[in-house]
């Protein structure tokens, strides 16, 4: 496991560990169901997919594939870790690295069937999903942001294309870029694993 | 020599410089120049200025830096006044006889006004600099909090240099009075700004006047706040920065512009009249000149200011996650502008309580002039030097708000995995309670329910559209971005099963779905006509929805002219009254229905189903039985049209509403293009029911 970058202090792995230790009412794992129970996510529009993101293998940072049933605690901490701040004084290449993993771990979230690129399919679902809790809007109006979003990317990304010309789906790299100007590395993070001193709630 | 002159010197410099000679030709002329009243600058100049900024306030980057703002406007602004009040007396006593008869509580109060950074010049100077928003909020954001301090520190210092003694209990009670001017400020102002919320959602018979409710509340709680010596700036800015999300989703898109361009126009009127009434007044004004005391105020300000950043930064960074950098702290410190707020303070100061006021006023036009001009002149190249990080013009894209909207699901999430009751959760709390209760309260119909993204995706296509129209047309669809990448390089492959249908050159699939959209506009205009309870309340809004509309189709059916071979008499495109456009678009056989090219495009039967005007409906009927004829000779390969019998929609006028709707319904989805038509259609729904 690789904590380099993203290392969480003994006291938060020990907060952490109760944490999970609740959740899976004291069993060695973590199942989906265990985190369905879990009340403020009731409301939250996109549940199914951060609890679909625990259990990719692509985020335990061990170059595996496809989604798992149950997950450790070791597993359970490493997608903690993606939401840690990055630390004060690193260098540029550092900071590239940890903006890169956090976005890889976006792009996973979206990149459902796994095969590199975010398919306008894909990115409907990801409008549809936000949208979904916001009450009775048709689906026409996401699958217009999702078209126009997707269009957004591809003339960026791509530039000018010829009538025939075919857009396959967002790379991560096209990601990357079309996320310039959202300071992932600074935003994508939860305050609770960056002070020593937190009070939990139950 | 103008321009150049302009980028170098600030704008509010050359004001003063312009009060100045005009202030010297009145006293040449032996006229009594005018001054600065206290109670024109309060009452009149001041608050157009603060609403401006409170109404365009950046909402979510203020409240991701409040902690920060706050210690700077609070902690920062008592620090100031009292190093300065403290070591001005230090001065005082040290120096001579002159000076020895200011007391300390005088002293206090001169530093208390003196520290305040302020608004209207910090407005000034970095409007035109550019930095990155969040230097820009942290000055900004301080400049404007910090009134409340400003005002308490005050009345209180008032009061005390009257009565002559201070207790611990006053010093207390001195803090109780802080949290009671500041907070009840805010409360004022939310208050007025939620009834101005309220008011807005009836306003859709009487658009005209709905600007004047903004400006009314908003002025109506800065007198209130004023009224009971509540912090008046901090009244404005709740009342600016709640009213403006539920009104602009009330108001209509010109009664926005008109708001808009109205607080533009006040706030830059009072802007020159402030700082030329400063020039004036200083040419004006009582001075008593006193080398030790003004240069004393102007270094222990300088430094007051430097260190407060400075210490003040260093306890913030503990608790941010963006650390301020040096450059950050330099720039912060070197922007703390003074202005005609400070004054005007000085100015309403009685001359029995503080003989030494004309003192106290030479000291602090020093200050301001120094302030403006030397730093307002240099700041920008230093901005330059040290390279600081400038404000990105580049437009919010659409993607962006997806995924800002997206990682704030993501994080409230996962702080509800960790059990841990972050801000990311308070505010999803009170974004919730927001849309289920606040919004039903102050939205009228049925954008109460509209989500953030939907009303962001909305404002985007007007904008698109309306720069369309404003470019004249062309012949560019409008889409989500100019560009020549389409739809149809982003729509999958057909899959193998349907690859069995004839297939259609993109070029030729493009053209069906522009006479597709065409026809399904037409319809929907010739039904909202029709109908009279379809007439908006405010039928010169969609104005530019119809020269939109008009215009592409002047450009299409052109170009259709071009293509045809004429074996209809097609009248030369006559001018633009809508019943003869309607009629020529009618007589165009292409517009009447397509022959099922595949088994999934099905036939269009544009119905009409709604009264029509007698002279087309005949047209139709004869260019229909011509019509059948003349397609098959079309000169496009591959597309053969057949008009469906004409008889046949006759009959079925008044039935059938679901067929019409149904095949446009499929269609759209087949097609999915996110043009007009897509928002349009949704729109009209009700209508087609």
């Amino acid at each position: 496991m690789d904590l380099e970058q993203n290392d969480v202090s003994l006291e938060q792995i020990a907060i952490l560990h109760n944490r999970f230790k609740q959740l899976s009412q004291n069993e060695e794992t973590l199942r989906r169901d265990d985190l369905k129970t879990i009340q403020d996510l009731e409301s939250n529009p996109i549940r199914s997919q951060i609890i679909e993101a625990f259990f990719d293998s692509r985020n335990f940072q061990n170059d595996g594939v496809g989604s798992v049933e149950e997950i450790g605690f070791e597993e359970f901490l490493t997608v903690m870790s993606y939401f840690r701040a990055p630390p004060q004084h690193i260098t540029e290449e550092q900071r590239e690295k940890i903006r890169r993993s956090k976005l890889r771990f976006l792009f996973n979230m979206h990149d459902t069937d796994n095969d590199g690129t975010i398919t306008l399919e894909e990115y409907r679902h990801v409008v549809e999903e936000l949208l979904s809790r916001s009450g009775a809007l048709g689906r026409e109006t996401a699958k217009g942001i999702a078209d126009a979003a997707m269009l957004e990317v591809a003339s960026i990304s791509v530039g000018p294309m010829a009538p025939d010309d075919f857009y396959e789906g967002i790379t991560f790299e096209h990601f990357l870029k079309i996320l310039n100007g959202v300071e992932i590395e600074t935003n994508m993070h939860i305050r609770f694993l960056n002070m020593d001193a937190t009070v939990l709630c139950k | 020599m103008m321009p150049r002159l302009s980028s170098i010197v600030p704008e509010s410099c050359l004001l003063i410089v312009v009060g100045l000679l005009v202030g010297g030709l009145m006293k040449l002329v032996a006229e009594v120049p005018p001054v600065l009243e206290s109670k024109i600058f309060f009452l009149y100049l001041l608050p157009p200025i603060i609403l401006d900024a409170g109404y365009f306030m950046p909402i979510r980057q203020f409240t991701e830096n409040l902690g920060t703002i706050l210690m700077f406007a609070v902690v920062g602004t008592l620090w100031n006044a009292f190093f300065v009040g403290g070591l001005l007396y230090g001065v005082c006593q040290f120096e001579g006889h002159r000076l020895v008869n200011v007391d300390l509580l005088s002293c206090l109060l001169f530093g208390s006004i003196i520290s305040a950074v302020d608004p209207v010049a910090v407005l000034a100077v970095f409007e035109e600099i550019h930095i990155n928003e969040l230097l820009h909020i942290l000055v900004f954001g301080e400049s404007l909090l910090n009134d409340a301090v400003t005002v308490v520190l005050y009345h209180l210092f008032e009061e005390f240099s009257s009565v002559g003694t201070i207790t611990v209990m006053d010093v207390f009670l001195g803090v109780v009075c802080f949290l009671v001017v500041s907070l009840g400020g805010i409360v004022v102002g939310a208050i007025y700004g939620l009834l101005a919320a309220f008011t807005s959602r009836f306003t859709s018979h009487t658009r005209v006047i709905e600007p004047l409710f903004v400006f009314v509340y908003s002025y109506m709680a800065y007198l209130s706040a004023e009224v009971f010596h509540l912090s008046g700036i901090m009244a404005l800015i709740a009342c600016g920065a709640v009213t403006r999300p539920y009104v602009e989703a009330n108001i209509s898109h010109k009664s926005h512009t008109t708001i808009k361009y109205f607080l533009k126009m006040w706030s830059s009127v009072s802007d020159t009249l402030i700082f030329i009434f400063l020039g004036v007044s200083t040419v004006a004004g009582p001075h008593e000149w006193n080398w030790i005391f003004v240069v004393a105020t102007l270094i222990l300000c300088l430094v007051a200011r430097v260190l407060g950043v400075v210490g003040l930064t260093f306890v913030i960074n503990k608790f941010r996650i963006v650390k301020l950098t040096s450059k950050d702290q330099f720039i912060i410190a070197y922007g703390g502008l003074r202005g005609a707020i400070a004054f005007s303070l000085v100015y309403l100061l009685n001359t029995d309580h503080f003989p030494k006021r004309n003192m106290f006023l030479t000291a602090i036009i020093t200050v301001i002039f120094f302030t403006v001009f030397v730093q307002g002149m240099t700041i920008r190249p230093l901005v330059d030097l040290l390279a600081v990080k400038k404000k990105q013009e580049t437009k919010r894209s659409i993607n962006e708000e997806i995924h800002t909207q997206f990682l704030d699901h993501l994080l409230t999430g996962i702080e509800g995995i960790c059990g841990h009751y972050g801000h990311h959760h308070w505010k999803d709390k009170l974004n919730r309670f927001n849309k289920k209760y606040v919004k039903k309260c102050l939205i009228a119909g049925e954008r109460s329910k509209e989500p953030q993204l939907i009303a962001f995706y909305h404002k985007m296509e007007m904008k698109q559209a309306i720069e369309l129209v404003e470019s004249g047309g062309g012949s560019k669809l409008p889409s989500a971005v100019p560009s020549t990448v389409s739809m149809q390089n982003i729509q999958p492959k057909k899959s193998p099963q349907d690859r069995a249908l004839p297939q259609l050159s993109k070029a030729r699939e493009d053209e069906i779905r522009k006479i597709l959209r065409t026809n399904l506009q037409k319809t929907r205009q010739r039904l909202r006509s029709y109908n009279r309870h379809t007439l908006i309340a405010d039928p010169y809004e969609d104005g530019w929805n119809e020269i939109l509309i008009k215009r592409k189709r002047m450009m299409e059916l052109e170009k259709k002219i071009s293509q045809m071979n004429n074996y209809l008499t097609v009248p030369a495109p006559a001018p633009d009254s809508p019943t003869i456009a309607r009629a020529r678009l009618a007589s165009d056989p292409q517009a009447w229905g397509l022959k099922s090219l595949t088994e999934s495009i099905p036939t269009i039967k544009v119905d009409l189903a709604s009264p029509q005007s007698p002279e087309s409906f005949n047209m139709v009927d004869e260019i229909g039985k011509k019509g059948s004829q003349s397609k098959a000779s079309e000169e496009e390969d591959g597309l053969t049209m057949k008009v469906p019998s004409m008889t046949k929609p006759r009959k079925d006028k008044t039935a059938n509403e679901d067929d019409d709707k149904e095949p446009q319904q499929r269609l759209m989805r087949c097609l999915s293009d996110p043009g007009p038509a897509g928002e349009e259609d949704e729109e009209d729904e009700p209508f087609l029911h």
